[in-house]
């Protein structure tokens, strides 16, 4: 069963050509697939779109094998498949490092316990141990990089969708990001341009161009 | 992504306010310090007499005193609060009568105001500096939502505390941006101009980041609720801090009864 499948979507914005024509995407449990493209083809628009937080106009969204059409048909897809946003303080809205990690797993339900024992073991696997009571607004360009990931994984989910994770990350930092991925076992989709990223951390890389995704 | 010094050199944990000092207020629970805060602060405004409010400005430097706060932060918060002190002074005190030509002249009444208000604001924003001043910003926001204070405008204050940093950062940029294209802002309309689209880039940006951080909350489930996570610990020692509060808070209502009655 696809994760994540969309099926011939088109989108455009508001008065301007579409970004996305009759485009395909599928996502399955162990899939890892990067996404290339020039500036303003549509790649965080694709994912945007998967996780419904823009609606195609026309085209299909299928999360978990059901047809999501409404906000609440998504609620159980976000919880699956963790969507890391391209600037990490559109991610980061709590001031400390733990309130942040602990949101998504209390929105799961989790009690608060759980919560703090989840904030806890994500931070050191991600090699933060001891970051819960630091300010998210004073964290460095790459600490925030790693919690705003550390906010996804804390939910526990079966794939991600990144977008450009490696964005203004030094080397030291990006070498942490690869092996924190490819330890975490999880399907991914990432958008980058950084082809070296892209060959070393996916299966397989689709070239989103004139709004289709096609194979490179 | 062009990055401010500020973020390459990360300073440590902990916000820019003096929430590491390690005066006896800073170990108070922020519930008690919030509290008797707005007790405290709400006698002295109602308060209309001499003895109470010396007593109050007392209290208040005092409490200020003890708290060793950095005195230059303290003196440059106090001076923005006294700026709007003077604007009262500079209408308040004066009588303006009609006598063969205008004259100006004391009021004996509207000097008595003005000296009251100003003796009051100060020992007000003492107690509050010294109370509020004392821990993380963040946790008088938790003491509120503690309070059951209204979600949104606790939220409020959350949201706003936390992206004035971005915001700022943001105009940072922008400036940097106006200043390398050999930007020298003077007294004519070009540059009042181009700062009215620095702020409208600034709302534009911000709008646009409010609406990116509320689709990164739906991502991670939200569903209208923030969640508050416990870390306050109340001790026998706030405890005792209220009781001490409330007595002084007594004292001064006592001193302003009496002191009505005397003037």
């Amino acid at each position: 069963m696809e994760l994540i499948e969309l099926r011939e979507v088109s989108f455009a914005y508001d008065g301007r050509p579409p970004v996305l024509e009759k485009a395909s995407f599928s996502l399955s449990p162990g899939q890892r697939t990067g996404i290339v493209g020039p500036n303003g083809a549509g790649k965080s628009t694709l994912f945007l779109i998967a996780m419904g937080l823009l609606k195609p106009q026309s085209g299909t969204v299928r999360g978990l094998g059901r047809e999501c059409r409404e906000e609440k048909d998504f609620r159980p897809l976000r919880a699956a498949v963790g969507f890391c946003f391209q600037d990490p303080d559109d991610q980061l809205f709590s001031l400390t490092v733990r309130e942040d990690v602990a949101f998504g797993p209390l929105n799961l339900g989790r009690t608060r316990a759980e919560a703090l024992a989840i904030v806890s073991q994500t931070l050191e696997s991600l090699g933060l141990a001891g970051f819960e009571e630091r300010v998210t607004y004073h964290l460095s360009g790459g600490e925030r990089r790693m919690v705003s990931l550390a906010t996804v994984l804390a939910m526990r989910p079966q794939a991600l969708l990144l977008d450009e994770p490696t964005a203004g990350l030094d080397t030291g930092t990006q070498q942490r990001l690869e092996q924190v991925l490819l330890a975490s076992g999880l399907a991914w989709a990432v958008v980058s341009h950084d082809r070296g990223f892209l060959e070393r951390t996916c299966d397989s890389i689709l070239r989103l161009e004139q709004g289709r995704l096609e194979p490179v | 992504m062009s990055q401010a010094p500020a973020q390459t050199q990360p300073p440590p944990a902990g916000p820019l306010e003096a929430a590491q000092g390690a005066s006896w207020l800073h170990r108070l629970d922020p519930r008690a310090k919030l509290a008797v805060a707005l007790g405290l602060s709400l006698v002295v405004a109602l308060g209309q007499s001499w003895p109470a409010a010396l007593t109050a400005l007392a209290v208040g430097l005092a409490a200020l005193a003890s708290a060793r706060l950095p005195w230059r932060q303290v003196l440059g918060r106090l001076a923005a609060v006294n700026f709007f002190v003077v604007l009262l002074w500079v209408f308040l005190p004066w009588r303006l009568g009609w006598d063969n030509g205008w004259q100006v002249g004391l009021d004996p009444e509207g000097l008595r105001l003005a000296l009251l208000i100003s003796l009051k604001t100060n020992a007000v924003f003492a107690i509050i500096l010294a109370l509020l001043g004392t821990g993380r910003v963040e946790h008088v926001f938790h003491a509120l939502a503690h309070f059951h204070a209204p979600d949104k405008l606790v939220n409020l204050f959350l949201f706003f505390y936390r992206y004035l940093h971005v915001l700022k950062r943001e105009q940072a940029r922008l400036a940097w941006a106006l200043k390398v294209r050999g930007f020298t802002p003077g007294n004519n309309l070009r540059t009042w101009r181009t700062y009215a689209s620095l702020v409208g880039v600034l709302l534009v940006r911000g709008y646009d980041r409010a609406e990116r951080v509320y689709q990164a909350m739906l991502c991670r489930g939200f569903s209208g609720t923030l969640w508050l996570l416990d870390h306050f610990h109340w001790s026998r020692r706030d405890t005792v801090f209220c009781w001490c509060a409330g007595l002084v808070g007594l004292g001064l209502a006592i001193l302003n009864l009496g002191g009505a009655v005397w003037s």
